[in-house]
């Protein structure tokens, strides 16, 4: 057993679970709502083993080092993350309804791995300057943070989808979701904790760039565009905290946050250039 | 003026100026990303045409990030957070010093976490109950006598509440740590050969010579390579000479660098000439000497008469590593030509005589030198923003106050309590508290 047949099971794996709990959503069906559940934690488990049997792998093959060194590892980390933020809310929130709009993005997150051109599922040794512990420490954070975005976005459609639909029928596809106020309520929690992990994401990135090219801070596209998704965020918060934003603002800050995100992420690899280039392939 | 003087405080202390400076500081970042940053005037000019260079140069596109409205959006920012904190830091300051005991009686009825409790024991007794399952849930409650009735108050972390400023105080220290760094420090680099040293490093852009007041030798460099011909590690032996006398020395490599006087020395890049470090010792004279030598030249060692050469070169099984031929001779004639891993040391045996031979590829290493006397303020910076952040958003000032009053034959027992953030959790906690002071008034 390789890890890539783990991460093979791992991509189907959220596939069903998606399509359980779209389907929950759209039929109201509780106990398809409890396969989706159990699916997304096996799935996860199988996730964690693969990532862990990848690490040991590549000690295996002489290079021993996390895998969180390119974009393939990074997406698999991504989609764990969301996972298992997602999960933790699911226990803490006792609703597994916002499933189906957090779980498709780690199926996405996989299933963008495993096809898309250009991006290697090997396991590359790590250039001089990626061999340090803040590798782990700064992908780590940054992650963490960007998984609570993405909850953060999803609910936020959530939000917007209900609360544009005139049915108060209390039968209609959307009924099952929570009221407003308590997704409104979850989208800030998801904002304040992806906001703490971006600072930290931020700061271990600076740490470790001032110990490996002696700047913490060069305005690289990668470090601005994570600074104008921190700003973003940071401008969010504050109209939440003084001004009293809620509601359909709040929520399309969400998603224009995740926006930022996706571009600080993928965008700057693709589109730009600068001194994150490796975590481009 | 006096008014004058508030309209321009009032600008400076409004939330709205923060939100736009940020929402100007976001779409502004931007810029940078997509024009790049800091390139020869031409590039400009052949990229986006000639007016629009102009253009660009006139508002400092190419160095955006230390353009005068950048900056000035910065010092903004900076200012925004300096009003605002004067601005409400004294009020919060006095809810977080608050006598609560003080608590006007008739607010505590009206709080939307409460709880009437009465009861037919003395107040007296009740008191010292209530104290107790306060004390068991965990609350440290004080009391005095209000109206007739006691009220006992116990709270939970009142300096929670300075947690987003200190977020707020973090962003400042990053600026002023950065600031120092601007000014009192600067970034160069130099390119030492082996064995050799520096006493000069020359500043980024200006080319400037600086002075380090001590040396730096750079003993050895070493290459090495993965499996598949990728760079594994670029290694540099350094010492630092004080007046030839060696003080420090280190191995670093890029992720490890070298520190110094304030100085930090990373390992940056190499350069390769082509050329080779040779030294060769006599075992039994004990005359030794090094040269650097090029392939295809021949070298005398005046001393020993001996004559030597490299005259091929050929792959070895480690990836990105060669070993070369060695042409030799002495006094006694020619002896058989012999191979020599780079960086190998080797036994030379001919016409009676001994040799100890080694060879290594000749590099120079590439440091960037960097004196930031500012980077702790920017560390510190961010180990308060981490600590305020979190104090802020997942930390709160929680207060409960019970009043207990003498009604009729009974006494009522009210306890109320309020929390400035994440109200649902307090609630919880609340009725945690309140179900542990009727358990033992009950």
């Amino acid at each position: 057993m390789t890890s890539s047949t783990l991460f093979g099971i791992t991509t189907i794996g959220y596939l069903l679970a998606s399509a359980l709990y779209i389907g929950t959503l759209i039929f109201k069906t509780k106990k398809s709502g409890l396969v989706a559940s159990i699916i997304t934690v096996l799935t996860f488990l199988v996730q964690t083993a693969a990532i862990g049997l990848r690490w040991y792998e590549s000690y295996q093959m002489g290079m021993g080092h996390a895998p969180l060194s390119n974009m393939y590892e990074s997406l698999v980390f991504f989609s764990w993350s969301i996972v298992i933020f997602y999960l933790i809310l699911e226990v803490k929130f006792n609703n597994r309804i916002f499933g189906a709009f957090a779980i498709p993005f780690a199926f996405v997150s996989m299933a963008y791995a495993s096809f898309a051109k250009g991006i290697s599922d090997q396991i590359s040794p790590l250039i001089p300057a990626l061999q340090s512990n803040w590798l782990i420490a700064h992908v780590m954070t940054c992650f963490i943070g960007y998984a609570a975005f993405a909850v953060a976005c999803g609910l936020g459609c959530m939000y917007l989808m209900k609360s544009t639909s005139s049915d108060d029928s209390g039968t209609g596809l959307l009924a099952s979701l929570p009221a407003l106020r308590v997704i409104d309520d979850l989208i800030h929690k998801c904002m304040i904790f992806g906001f703490l992990w971006l600072s930290a994401g931020i700061i271990t990135g600076a740490i470790w760039a001032n110990s490996a090219w002696g700047t913490y801070w060069s305005w690289d596209p990668k470090e601005t565009w994570s600074l104008i998704t921190w700003f973003i965020y940071a401008a969010t918060l504050h109209a939440r905290f003084t001004r009293g934003w809620q509601g359909k603002r709040i929520a399309w800050l969400a998603v224009i946050g995740f926006v930022s995100v996706i571009f600080t992420y993928f965008g700057v690899n693709f589109l730009l250039s600068g001194l994150h280039s490796y975590g481009s392939s | 003026m006096s008014k004058k003087k508030n309209s321009i405080w009032s600008f400076f202390a409004s939330v709205k100026l923060a939100l736009l400076v940020l929402f100007l500081l976001a779409i502004s970042s931007v810029i940078g990303t997509v024009i790049p940053q800091n390139s020869p005037a031409e590039t400009y000019v052949k990229m986006y045409g000639e007016n629009m260079a102009r253009l660009f140069q006139t508002l400092d596109i190419p160095d955006m990030y230390n353009s005068w409205w950048f900056v000035t959006l910065l010092i903004l920012l900076a200012l925004n957070l300096i009003v605002c904190t004067i601005e409400r830091l004294p009020s919060v300051w006095r809810l977080v010093v608050l006598d609560n005991l003080q608590t006007d009686i008739g607010r505590l009825g009206k709080m939307r976490s409460r709880k009437e409790i009465t009861t037919s024991k003395s107040p007296e007794e009740a008191a010292s109950q209530v104290k107790a399952g306060l004390s068991e849930a965990g609350w440290k409650a004080s009391e005095a006598s209000r109206d007739d009735g006691t009220l006992l108050f116990a709270q939970k972390g009142p300096w929670t509440r300075l947690g987003v400023y200190v977020v707020h105080t973090s962003i400042l220290v990053i600026f002023a740590g950065a600031m120092v760094g601007s000014y009192f420090g600067y970034k160069g680099s130099v390119m030492i050969p082996e064995t050799r040293s520096t006493d000069e490093i020359y500043k980024f852009g200006s080319n400037e010579a600086i002075k380090l007041g001590f040396e730096v030798l750079c003993k050895k460099f070493t290459l090495s390579h993965y499996p598949n011909g990728a760079p594994k590690e670029f290694r540099s032996d350094l010492v630092i000479l004080e007046n030839g006398k060696e003080v420090l020395s280190k191995s670093i490599v890029v992720n490890d660098p070298l520190n110094y006087k304030g100085l930090t020395f990373y390992q940056s890049s190499y350069q390769s000439y082509q050329k080779f470090l040779t030294s060769i010792a006599n075992n039994e004279t004990r005359n030794q000497d090094r040269f650097l030598i090029e392939p295809g030249k021949q070298v005398k060692w005046d001393g020993e008469k001996v004559t030597f050469g490299i005259i091929n070169r050929d792959m070895t099984d480690t990836p990105g590593k060669f070993r070369y031929k060695i042409w030799f001779a002495n006094e006694s004639g020619v002896a058989e030509p012999f191979w020599i891993v780079d960086g190998d040391t080797t036994i030379v045996k001919h016409g009676g005589k001994e040799y100890t031979f080694a060879l290594k590829e000749f590099f120079a290493t590439g440091l960037q030198v960097t004196k930031d006397p500012g980077v702790w303020g920017v560390y510190i910076g961010c180990g308060l923003m981490l600590l305020g952040l979190y104090v802020a958003f997942f930390l709160s000032h929680r207060r409960i106050w019970v009043y207990i009053k003498k009604a009729d034959e009974n006494t009522t027992v009210l306890v109320s309590g309020n929390s400035n953030k994440n109200k649902q959790a307090f609630e919880k906690s609340f009725d945690a508290v309140s179900q542990a002071i009727s358990n033992k008034l009950g």
